[in-house]
Parts: structure tokens; sequence; C-alpha cells
């Protein structure tokens, strides 16, 4: 039996000439919609979804737009076109040709760079799998679904470089992204933000702002890798992980806006009766989502960061338009430590502060979103502006682990700290204030009451579009 | 000057749990408490300190605790077991620090299988969170390992792929010999830097059972349980208190109750003068440490251990007597006749690994058998040891003590093995079988020095007028030698015969890694070990020697 490969898998990777990677997928493949049956979108697998697949890298298939039922969606590996003659840019090995095969010696390091990155696709399907029961509205359960089976496809492109690459020892690892589970006390997910709850709207707006932000610096530094196959895949993730950015982006500021318009209608800053969520509110589950994503980029100084670098395996965020040597053997960064208590600035080698400078460029990212939400704020006349924690604010990892920071940056006793963090995390009762929020909007062009709509439909389509068809009925 | 001496109330990296028969060791290293300055303890990483920590706890389990017939190592942080030795640590440490901390950490592992295999002890570990380098070197002494299945535990020796030296307690030795991991898998394992994890591990004998991470606590317990079930300490004994060691330090002395150590800093050398027992023998349940053979082994053990560190230039140690040889012998026989006793037979195994402690030091040893010394059966061992003993033929000139004289004991003969599983005497005949079987009949004999020169016991006899010339020359010798050529030939003559886990250990292992901690592939300007941490890659000499 012939299947037609390039149908059922849309790829640019030549999948129909190359037997072993469709032996591998063959076995993957019927594992991936177990799981996707299982721990995807609870509720809406027959439904059918105005999705995006990308069909092509070019610019005319990246949009192809229909209705299809989710574990009918095609999943597809696309790679980034190659670029000609293209040399490592940095680290040790720095103006030598990029690597089409993994070198014997990083063969280790690359594959839990690329595992690391992959487990946290499937994780926040997981994480996202109970939210379309209490959708704001059919525009943003689209989104939702949208951005879920994009991770999907993450998911396979990561494990395509798996197959592909790494041998017996790769198809294992692609195995067991699918046996993790987000939250399991056995089975964890690897990295500590992707097993916490996204319990509801307002929380998956934050993780898909603040904590998918997280998976464009580190996509966009893996997208500089020598390893080219991995550059490739990474760098067209990143069209994609832009459009998840997007979401959470803009469902923040539909909240925001629409928090300020019962402000101004009622004259109160306490909005909740009105159905609307406080600012306040909001800077707290921000300062919740913040302080989690920070911790993904690692410790402050870190031996694997510098390693990864020097071997041209991860290079830094927009490595090629940096003006030094691109080998930081002789630079230093500057870095906030904590010492005896306090947190002091301490001048460290560039190569083991990678991390910290990875989460420089975070930070200052988040800065702009932040701006736009002020301005907004500002312009509604409302005497309020949201802010970023100090990046030393309830950290688990690195310098600031074990040691109580305000989101002022100021370090206070444990006692202290536990006294005031009411005032700066959501308390229970918030987050129970928030749940009670949450009843699904279904009919089209209707919103929630505490989000306002957008400014426009998906594709041109008008905002009152059904973008969710056939929904279940229950 | 490092100190071994501590106690659980001052300890700040173990933290130990008792409930009935099964104790819990847990690892929580303070990384803010190293025991010098320049590194930080991250991730559960170990120095000196950590591991005296540890010795101490495996004493105080065997002597005070009757009680526990097993012992659970694991951690006491939420996501890591253990990551090994200290690099960066190692890398501010002087080579002799290194070599003799490697050496103290092996001791205290193989103690740690010593209490499994005689003392009804059962060791077993249970790893939640990565396991790396020394940290799984330290399961691999337990006899049984277990490990959370949860997809991020996994053991491994990184040691050769990240720092080019060897995982430096008894990991390659205890992969093939002990647990019988096959050696191409072994290979493979032991140049993974990231380890193995989950069912290859059991598959490959690198652990025994994987288990659900939230079961690990439990499942552990129970298999303490069952273990200690096998287990021949007695039901309701009390356990006797190791009380603060006493003694005092100045430049040219040490001083114990029964140890009276001088330094001659001039001829580089130390004399060691053990004090026979002052009265008959009493029962060691009511004395506690004040029974003589417990408080020599643990004055010896101290002393060595202060000797090897903060004595590294003094280079030949003399060991001498006094006391009445016919009350040292007493005291064997007592050990002897009561060895199935818990106590006693832990104190005959304290005394054991403390001669073993002597063995693998690396100092020139010599002892000095002179008239009124007492060098009877378990204090004959030193005389065993020593790479040259020199016995006093007859007496001083004007001299009232009485004639050095030798008396072998039970103890003697098997009881105080060498690391190489032989008794000093059977090593020493290794190829005159028939000399060592016929000591045995001149058991509790008073045996000149003329004798003994004649039975191959003692090498060299000299009389009063030759005495003080002979040893004077030996020592002020000894005292001009390359230390490190010395080192190599001691270690070669001291074990004749088979080999263990344990002489592989000190012998291979070590030198080879010695060696390898020497070589610019390690320590030069752009070696392994002096870079790691920088994130700047190594270059090797491509040359295999």
């Amino acid at each position: 039996m012939s299947i037609n490969y390039d149908e059922r898998i849309p790829n640019n990777v030549g999948l129909s000439a190359d037997r072993r990677l469709q032996r591998a997928l063959e076995n993957w493949q019927p594992k991936f919609l177990e799981w996707w049956n299982q721990m995807g979108p609870s509720g809406f697998q027959t439904a059918d979804v105005y999705l995006r697949t990308a069909t092509s890298v070019d610019a005319k298939g990246w949009a192809t737009f229909d209705y299809l039922k989710m574990p009918e969606y095609r999943w597809g590996i696309f790679l980034a076109e190659p670029v000609a003659d293209r040399k490592i840019g940095f680290g040790e090995q720095r103006g030598e040709p990029v690597w089409q095969e993994v070198p014997g010696e990083h063969r280790g390091v690359l594959r839990r760079l690329i595992v690391t990155q992959g487990d946290t696709e499937p994780a926040s399907v997981e994480q996202q799998r109970h939210l379309g029961r209490t959708c704001p509205s059919l525009y943003d359960l689209r989104n939702l679904f949208q951005v879920n089976v994009e991770e999907g496809r993450h998911l396979w492109a990561m494990v395509y470089l798996l197959q592909a690459y790494f041998g017996r020892d790769g198809r294992e690892e692609a195995e067991a992204l699918l046996e993790r589970r987000s939250g399991s006390a056995d089975n964890p997910r690897i990295l500590g933000a992707f097993n916490e709850r996204t319990p509801d709207w307002l929380s998956f707006f934050m993780f898909t702002h603040f904590t998918d932000r997280d998976g464009k610096f580190q996509l966009a530094s893996l997208a500089e890798s020598g390893f080219d196959p991995l550059s490739r895949t990474c760098r067209f993730m990143l069209t994609e992980e832009a459009h998840h950015l997007f979401v959470g982006e803009t469902g923040i500021g539909r909240i925001i806006a629409r928090s300020c318009q019962l402000m101004r209608e009622h004259r109160t800053d306490r909005i909740g009766d009105y159905g609307g969520i406080d600012l306040a509110i909001i800077q707290k589950y921000l300062n919740f989502h913040f302080s989690v994503s920070l911790d993904l980029f690692g410790s402050e100084l870190s031996t694997n960061a510098a390693n990864y670098f020097s071997t041209g395996l991860k290079g830094r965020f927009k490595e090629s338009e940096r003006n030094d040597d691109h080998r930081l053997t002789e630079s230093t960064h500057r870095v906030l430590r904590a010492h005896a208590g306090a947190i002091i600035e301490s001048e460290e080698p560039a190569l083991t502060a990678l991390n910290e400078s990875l989460r420089d460029a975070y930070i200052a990212d988040c800065w702009r979103a932040l701006v736009r939400w002020n301005k907004n704020i500002e312009d509604s006349g409302i005497d309020f502006r949201l802010t970023l924690p100090h990046r030393g604010f309830r950290r688990a990892i690195g310098e600031f682990k074990g040691l109580y920071v305000t989101p002022e940056g100021l370090p206070v006793s444990e006692t202290e700290w536990r006294a005031r963090e009411g005032q700066w995390l959501p308390t229970p009762a918030e987050r129970e204030f928030i749940g009670f929020l949450m009843t699904p909007v279904l009919q089209p062009g209707k919103f929630a009451s505490w989000i306002a709509p957008p400014p426009r439909g998906i594709n041109h389509q008008p905002i009152e579009m059904d973008y969710v068809r056939e929904l279940p009925t229950k | 000057m490092i100190d071994f001496r501590t106690e659980p109330a001052r300890y700040r990296h173990w933290k130990m749990t008792f409930a009935g028969q099964v104790a819990v060791l847990a690892m929580d290293v303070d990384e803010n408490r190293g025991l010098a300055e320049g590194y930080e303890l991250k991730l559960n990483s170990y120095d000196l300190g950590v591991d005296i920590e540890l010795y101490d706890a495996t004493q105080r389990l065997r002597f005070e605790h009757p009680e526990v017939r097993s012992v659970i190592l694991c951690s006491a942080k939420e996501r890591i077991f253990c990551a090994g030795a200290n690099i960066k640590m190692l890398g501010l440490a002087s080579h002799p620090f290194k070599v003799n901390f490697c050496k103290f950490t092996n001791e205290t592992r193989n103690s740690i299988e010593d209490a499994t295999r005689n003392s009804g002890q059962f060791y077993m570990t249970a790893i939640g969170g990565p396991c790396a380098g020394g940290g799984y070197e330290l399961a691999l002494a337990t006899e049984y390992i277990m490990m959370a299945d949860d997809g991020s535990t996994s053991v491994s020796l990184p040691e050769v792929a990240l720092l080019a030296v060897l995982p430096g307690t008894g990991g390659l030795t205890r992969l093939v010999d002990k647990r019988g991991v096959r050696r191409d898998l072994a290979d493979f394992f032991c140049t993974t830097e990231e380890g193995v994890k989950g069912k290859r591990a059991v598959d490959w004998r690198l652990v025994d059972e994987v288990v659900p991470r939230t079961q690990l606590t439990e499942t552990a317990n129970q298999k303490a349980l069952h273990f200690a079930a096998n287990s021949n300490r007695p039901a309701n004994a009390t356990g006797i208190i190791l009380t603060p060691l006493r003694r005092t330090v100045d430049d040219r002395t040490i001083t114990y109750d029964h140890l009276k150590i001088e330094l001659d800093r001039d001829r580089a050398c130390v004399t060691l003068l053990i004090q026979g027992p002052a009265e008959a023998v009493k029962s060691p349940t009511a004395l506690g440490c004040d029974f003589w053979p417990l408080a020599i082994a643990r004055e010896l053990d101290d002393a060595i251990l202060h000797l090897r560190f903060n004595e590294e230039a003094l280079r030949t140690w003399v060991f001498r007597t006094e006391g009445d040889s016919a009350l040292v012998a007493s005291y064997d026989a007592f050990l002897s006749a009561n060895a199935e006793d818990w106590l006693v037979r832990e104190i005959i195994l304290y005394l054991k690994r403390t001669l073993k402690r002597v063995d693998v030091s690396a100092r020139s040893i010599f002892a000095l058998l002179e008239p009124g010394s007492c060098f009877a059966g378990s204090l004959l061992e030193l005389a065993l040891a020593a790479d040259r003993a020199y016995m006093l033929r007859g007496v001083r000139d004007g001299d009232e003590a009485p004639p050095a004289c030798i008396v072998l004991s039970d103890l003697n003969f098997g009881r105080l093995p060498m690391c190489n599983g032989l008794s000093r005497l059977e090593s020493r005949f290794l190829h005159e079988p028939d000399k060592y079987r016929n000591l045995r009949a001149r058991l509790g004999e008073q045996i000149d020095a003329e004798t003994a020169q004649a039975l191959g016991l003692i090498g060299f006899a000299p009389d009063d007028l030759d005495w003080d010339d002979e040893v004077r020359l030996a020592i002020e010798e000894r005292a001009a030698f390359s230390g490190d050529a010395l080192t190599g030939m001691e270690a070669s003559l001291r074990f004749g015969g088979p080999e263990t886990i344990e002489s592989k250990i000190f012998a291979r292992l070590s030198a080879w890694q010695n060696w390898i901690f020497q070589r610019p592939n390690a320590v030069g300007e752009k070696g392994a070990l002096k870079l790691y941490g920088t994130g700047r890659r190594p270059e090797f000499d491509p040359r295999r020697v």
C-alpha cells in the first residue's frame, strides 16, 4: 500500500523519499493522535474549527484557512528555506560551515536542547485542555485551538529533528515526549512553568504572553545554531510563535480595555460586581506569570549556557546583529546577584552570563508590551499603571532562589514577604472570583463581560463569524 | 587545620532520622558552608566537610544504634540527589589535598560496604533527582539502588566526558566488579555525560529498581524493612555513645589518652607511641569509649587522618608501643571469645578499618620494637603493616625494661584483613604457606627478637650497640628519597597476593587518577579541569600515552 505522505503530512523535507523517516513517523503518528485525543482540547474534538494550516513555507501556503476537525488537522513538517553557504556565526568554530549532520561530540547536548524545547509544546496543550469549556467568545475559542494545533505542529517539528538525526535515542525521546504529563507527580514535564495549572482565560492570556515569549527567545537563540536543520526548524516556528504572542498580548489588552470601560461607566476601580476584572488583579496575575517565566531562562551564571555558545549550538538573541567578536572569551556582562541577603551588581564573564543576557532581552520585550497597555489605560483617563516586578521577585531558580524579594526589588524577611504576599499575588479568593467569571459565551459575535471584542476578525472575516461550528451539545 | 571530629548536633550537610530499625541519612548540603573559601556547594555537591560528616554518621550508626538494621541514603533536596564532588573545590585544591580527599572519601564508601557485609546494617539508596559522578559512586557503595522513574532522574558518571578525569571513588570498578555491568555497556555509560535513566538503567544493572516518583519514599521504606529482617543485630541492646575525643595539639606534639605523637620536623618524621592497657579487661558495654581497644582505634583513626591532611611534609611514621604484652593479649583473647557480640564485633571491625588506613597511607611506615614494648596481637599488626620493623635484640645497657617480645593472638590470623582480603601475616608469607600455618602453634608465646627474625616476623634485629645508628640511618635515608617514588614502591610491595574491589581502588584507580590529575589534558592551561565552568572548550593532546 502506498501512502501519499506529502498529502497526509505537508512537508518540505523530502518525506516521500526518506524511508527511515517514514518508518519512524508511521510508528509515532498513531501515538501522537492517541495523545491528542486523550490530552488535547477536552470536549471539542468533533467541532469544526476555522483553522489555518501551513502547507508550504511560502506566503501562499503559509495561510490556508478552512473549517476542520482538530484530530484531522494536517500537522506538517516545515523548515525555513536554507541559506546558501551559511557559516557558524559564533563560538569557537565561528566562520566554519554549518553542520548538516549532528557532530558526534555534540549529540547528547543537542538532543537535550531539542527535547527540552520539544517538551514545552505538548505541555501547554495539556495545560490548556479544559479552557474550551469556559471560552469568552467563539473568536477566542478558535484562537485557543489555533495555538493548540500549532503547539502540536511544533512538537512535530522537534520530533522530526529527533527522528531524522538522532537514531534510536531520538526515537525513544520522541515517544517520551508523549508520555510525560503536565503537572504529573510521577512523570512531569521537564520545566517548572509547564507543570503549573492554566485554570482560566486570564491565566491563558498571561501564559501565552509571558511564557510563550520565553519560547520566542529560546527559539530565536536556537535559530542561530550551527546545526542547520535546527536553525531552519526554529526559524519557521518563530513565525507561528508570533501569532501566539499576538493572542496573549491582545487578549490582555482587550481585558484591560474592558476594565477601563467599566471603571469609567461605574466610576469605580472595583468592577467585580459589574463582571469585570480589577486592574489590581491583572497586576497580580502578571506578577505571577512573569516570575514563573523568568525562571525558564535558567541560572544567571551557567556553565551549560556557556558551553552551548562556545560549541556553536545555541547563540544569542539576534546574534548576527550584534557588534562584538561573537566569541565572548574576553567580555563581561553585568549581572544582578544575591550576596549575603542583599542584591548586588557584579561584572561576570559574558560566556557564563548568557542566560542572563537572554533574560535581559526578554524583559525589555515585556516592557514594550507593557508600555502599549499603559498607554491605553492613560488614554482612558485612568490613573493606574501596570508594571513588571523586579527580576528577583518570587524566583525558584538561580541567584534569587531562597531570597525573599518584593516586586520593587527589596529583599525582606520570609515572614514579612509571606505577610504581604496577598498584595502581590492572586489570593485564593481572587482566583475563585476569576473562576466564577469564566462562563462560556458561544453565540457568534458575543463576548464575555470581562473582555472587549477585538478590532477585527480572523483572515478578513467578520467578528461575528461562527469560528467554531458543530459545538458539543451539553 | 582540618578537624575530623564532629557530632550530629554540628552537622551542616546531613539530616539523620530514625524510625525503629530504619535510619535515613538525607543529604542536604548547605552550599554556603564549604570547608574552604572560593566555591559554593550547589546541587548537593560535596567537599571534604560533607564527607567528614558522612563518615561520622556511619560510625555513630554502628556504635550508637544497635537497633538500626537498614540505612537509606537519599537527598533532602527536591530535584537533585547529588552532583558529586564539587569541581570548583577540586580546581582550587592542591594536588596532595585532592589525593587525600579522594582517599578519605573512598575509605568512607568502603566503610559503608563493610557495614552492610559485616555489621548487619544494610545500606541502600533512594534516588529522586539527577545523581552524577561521586553521587552515583556513593550509591554504588550501597547494596541496593532504587531510583525514581520520572524522566529527569538519571545516574551518570560524566567525569571522562566533562572533565577529562576518572570517577574518583570506585565507580568504574564497582560497575563491572560489584554490579556486573557488562563492560561494553559500562563503556557507553561512562562516556555519556547525561547518563542513563528509567528501565534501561535497570536492564543495564546500573540500578536495582525504578519506581514512580510519588512512591519512592514509601517503597524505599518497605524495602529497607525487608532487608532489615535478615540482620543479626540485637533487638534490645543499648548503644554506646561516641563521646568527644580528647586531644591536645601543639607544634611538636599531639596527645591523646593512649597515644602520644611527636613531630620531628627536622627529620620529617612522626613518632606514634601507643600505650598498652593499664588494667585488666572489663566489659566494653559498661566502659563504652574508654574500653582500651576501642579507644585506641578511635585515637589512631583520628591521628592518621590528621597527619595525612595537616602534616603533609612529615613523610615517615614510626610506630612504637609501651606496656604489658600479656595484658594486650588478654584484651585480644576477650575480643576473639566474644566476637559474636554486636559491640565486640564493631570494635574488631573498627580496628580492621583503622589498620587499613595505615596500609594505604602514602607515608613510609616503620615500627620499632624495643624493650618494654607491647607488640602483641592487634598492636603487632602495626609492625606487620610497616615497610620495615626493627626489633632490639636483648636489652639496652642499664635498662630495667624487659626485652622486646612479640606475641601472636587469634586476631593476627584473619580477623583484621588488609584490603586485598588477606591477613598481614598471610600476605607476608604468600609463597611460604607452611611458615604461615606453623605460626598458629605459637599463639600466646613470648617470641624474642632472634626467634622472630628466624620465623620471618621481623626483618632486622640489631643489638644495643648497633640499634641507634641503624634506626637513625634508616629514617634519614628515607627522608632523602623522592616521596613519589617511595609512594609507588611501597604501594607495590605492601599488597602482595589477590586483588579485590578495594585494592583495585587504592592501587589501580588511584594511580591512574593521580597520573591523569597531573596531565595537561586535565590541568594544563587548556585542560578540561582548568576550563570547566568557563564555557571554553578544552584542547587535548592528540597523542595517546
